[in-house]
């Protein structure tokens, strides 16, 4: 910039870029707004203990609720977590163990692959791997769903977490005669558990909402459907179901589960954030 | 004898930790293999012709993927379009002006809040307040007033993408070492002097990243597109057509793929979408991780 | 001379190809305070690592020649029995972050499958204070996390510890280079309490630090053992040019 500008244009330049960048975020926060006033407002005039404890209605009968679809939602996550948690913390332990081996690189290159895979085309893969042999839409494949999408993340923070665990305490460990396994089991994991269980949540949190994998895997359901291999409801389909709905009954419905579905998510949300805050292990 | 016991435990749990990272490949290469062997019916029947194809018609069993190719890239980019200006706007201010206060934390936790609200909502929110807005628009500007098409699921795109977008470019943003920051205003520039000549030519290639992230996840997107592009299986004419991406028209038609060609042919846009939504995801890490990696040697 | 309670006979170790330590021949008197010496680099700290099969953990690396304890050759035995023989404490206290203080003491049975009644668990672990001489100051909260404690008494902890499986040997790396004068001085005292129940080798480049704690010495230069022999004799009339200049500080 060897040209020399007049001072006065320069600061009214300045002046004038502050006020864009203000004003375009500014902008920005009303839609941002909206949505959460939409949610709360429409919400709140909906949800009751009965709207939660009770089975969903008919189209033009009064009143109703999303037990069903909560109940789902429960089964298809714990479904997905049975599933995800051990492999991807002993997969975390491995690669923050073996942080050099070839195994290792290919192992994180693929896990970053898995996070960025559209969520539902996982859930075209848990069609064909599960629906299509058991001929049958089902909870259980819902959650391997599920799953998939939620093991990369507790992947990703079993390593990230153990590998900031000095490597002396493992070695005090090892000093005192104890076997490897039981160095790292026992006090090397007990000291990134604060670190694991954020990620595990946030893995929840994630795939809470997901709809997409579950439209043709658990595909939903009416009744309060208990069984693994049948149709099963979850408050995101149930939402989607009810909000493209014709029935002005039914998008009354689907703003409450909307308002619950927030609800949760935010919750666990700031439970994962007050562990890590409050109950980081201390070195 | 203990130590036998000992010796064999930790060979158990060698094997247990090995199986789990061997997992984390075998999974990735198993979706990988599933997709592309349900494609091949639909590979053999098309060909690359699939991609060209300008028909999807599972009447006549005749399937052109062009469609959903087009819409998909028109609703990502016009999605980027409009919400990069915000985004860079809320990341420079964030990065930059206000670094600390009321108005920048109630942004940051409105925007996080915001990243963590469900795809499907966004739907749903879209068609009672996004429609009628976009109606009356349409209403205004003479063409028919129907609502929902390309452009009401761009604008949804938009704002969901936001949050992600200016998280990612405030950091980039935070990685500018001060003392080059600092030099600059030692000189007498401006405050837009130097986000202009030294932030943002600094963060270039991260501020790039952060945008192929973006769009990465702009691509794969399903249910708030799903609820608001119109579901058309026709080449869009306009921004406000309506018209389908990858992800939603497999959202529309697999529970109703009986023919197995259909459904073959559906796996098949699955794949494309994974295969491009990786290669763009491991582009835009790679830089990111290429700048963090230059940082950490700069300090 | 003294009783031999440990003895090394050309021992060699090496990362990969480089060799760390060229071959040292050396024998440790029981009940007795050893201080290794040496400039940083010189091979102290895998020196000790050798002596309770620590070294062999780390990647790429070996060890060649013997190693004796009580005129047994410790890598002829199961490396987890070597070490709840040899007892190690580290340069940084390290605790185990998520365990109380009395379960610190205790980790060393707990994590080895050693099931103790519950009152011989209470006799270790107040033993074991005692003679770490922290019982005073954490008897009351015994039960609180280890990593609460000021950075002298995790140390202290970390002694504790190591001395709650009754070691034959107990070597300290550099126990005090992260701690304070005040901290440093008592577990100064404390070595040389502890040696009349267990023997001590300590890696220490603090020549002061030796001169005040040990009653042996060993100079290490390079890999090699240059000097041995008792403190007071190494320290007024050493025999080697190369020990007179690191006593002087002519070293860095």
């Amino acid at each position: 910039m060897p040209k020399v500008r007049s001072e006065k244009s320069r600061i009214i330049k300045d002046k004038i870029f502050k006020i864009v960048i203000f004003l375009l975020a500014t902008i920005t926060i009303i839609p941002l707004f909206l949505i959460l006033y939409y949610i709360v407002q429409k919400g709140l005039k909906v949800v009751s203990p009965e709207f939660l404890l009770s089975l969903p209605k008919p189209p033009g009968e009064e009143g109703g609720g999303i037990l069903n679809a909560l109940i789902g939602t429960g089964i298809i996550i714990s479904l997905a977590s049975i599933i995800s948690i051990p492999p991807g913390i002993a997969a975390g332990i491995y690669m923050a163990e073996r942080k050099e081996s070839k195994l290792s690189a290919l192992a994180r290159l693929c896990v970053e692959v898995l996070q960025s895979i559209p969520s539902i085309v996982v859930g075209i893969v848990a069609y064909i791997w599960i629906v299509m042999p058991m001929q049958s839409f089902s909870a259980l494949s819902g959650g391997i769903a599920l799953g998939i999408i939620m093991f990369p993340v507790v992947v990703r923070t079993t390593e990230e977490t153990m590998k900031f665990i000095p490597g002396t305490l493992k070695e005090a460990a090892l000093a005192l005669g104890v076997p490897y396994y039981k160095a790292i089991l026992k006090v090397v994991l007990p000291a990134s558990l604060s670190g694991i269980l954020t990620g595990v949540l946030i893995g929840i949190a994630r795939i809470a909402g997901e709809t997409a994998p579950l439209l043709f895997t658990a595909f939903g359901s009416p009744h309060l459907e208990l069984n693994l291999f049948k149709p099963m409801s979850a408050l995101s389909l149930f939402i989607f179901n009810y909000a493209t709905s014709p029935y002005v009954e039914w998008h009354e419905l689907a703003w409450g589960a909307s308002f619950i579905l927030v609800s949760m998510v935010l919750v666990i949300n700031i439970i994962a954030r007050v562990i890590a805050k409050r109950w980081k292990t201390r070195f | 004898m203990k130590t036998r016991g000992v010796a064999q435990s930790n060979l158990i749990f060698n094997a247990v930790i090995l199986i789990g990272a061997a997992g984390v490949i075998i999974l990735l290469l198993a979706i990988f293999l599933t997709l592309l062997v349900h494609s091949i019916p639909s590979l053999k029947a098309f060909g690359i012709s699939f991609f060209f194809g300008k028909e999807w018609d599972p009447v006549n069993m005749k399937f052109g993927a062009l469609p959903f190719l087009i819409g998909t890239l028109i609703t990502s980019l016009l999605a980027l379009l409009i919400s990069i200006p915000i985004s860079m706007s809320i990341s420079i201010l964030l990065g930059e002006y206000l670094k600390e206060g009321m108005f920048s934390s109630l942004l940051r936790n409105l925007t996080e809040l915001l990243a963590g609200i469900p795809s499907v909502i966004y739907g749903f929110w879209g068609l009672f307040v996004l429609v009628p807005i976009v109606r009356e628009f349409e209403a205004l500007i003479g063409i028919p007033p129907v609502g929902v098409g390309i452009f009401t699921a761009s604008l949804i795109l938009a704002i969901m993408i936001i949050p992600y977008s200016s998280s990612l470019g405030r950091e980039v943003i935070e990685l500018v070492p001060s003392d080059i920051k600092e030099a600059a205003y030692s000189l007498g520039a401006t405050r837009y002097e130097v986000i202009r000549y030294v932030i943002l030519p600094y963060a270039r290639s991260g501020i790039f990243a952060g945008i192929l992230l973006s769009l990465g996840r702009a691509l794969g997107e399903t249910m708030a597109v799903t609820m608001l592009i119109g579901n058309s299986n026709k080449i869009p004419e306009s921004i406000f057509s309506p018209g389908n991406t990858m992800a939603s028209v497999i959202a529309n038609e697999f529970t109703e793929a009986t023919e197995k060609l259909h459904l073959s042919s559906l796996v098949e846009i699955g794949l494309f979408l994974l295969i491009i939504t990786t290669i763009i995801g491991l582009i835009g890490r790679y830089i990111i991780k290429r700048i963090s990696l230059k940082e950490t040697e700069h300090a | 001379m003294e009783n031999e309670i440990l003895r090394t006979e050309n021992l060699k170790a090496y990362y990969g190809n480089q060799e760390i330590l060229k071959g040292i021949t050396i024998s440790f008197p029981q009940n007795r305070v050893t201080a290794v010496m040496g400039p940083s680099g010189c091979g102290k700290t895998t020196f000790i690592r050798c002596l309770n099969r620590m070294h062999e953990l780390s990647p790429n690396a070996r060890v060649e020649g013997k190693v004796f304890l009580h005129g047994e050759d410790i890598y002829a035995i199961d490396p987890m029995l070597v070490r709840r023989k040899i007892g190690m404490v580290f340069q940084r206290p390290n605790p185990f972050p998520t365990m109380s203080i009395y379960d610190n003491v205790i980790a060393g049975y707990k994590l080895n499958g050693i099931k103790l009644p519950k009152n011989e668990m209470d006799r270790i672990v107040e033993e074991s204070l005692k003679k770490a001489a922290l019982w005073d100051e954490v008897k009351n909260h015994l039960h609180k996390l280890g990593t609460f404690l000021s950075g002298g008494q995790q140390q202290r902890l970390c002694i504790a510890r190591a001395l709650a499986m009754n070691p034959d040997v107990l070597l300290l790396d550099e126990p005090t280079s992260a701690l304070d004068p005040i901290a440093t001085s008592r577990i100064e005292e404390l070595m040389i309490e502890l040696k009349k129940t267990v023997t001590v080798i300590l890696v220490t480049h603090n020549i002061a630090q030796a001169g005040r704690v040990s009653d042996y010495a060993a100079f290490l230069y390079l890999g090699e053992l240059v000097e041995f022999g008792p403190t007071r004799t190494m320290f007024t009339t050493p025999k080697d040019r190369r020990t007179e200049e690191f006593l002087t500080g002519k070293f860095g």
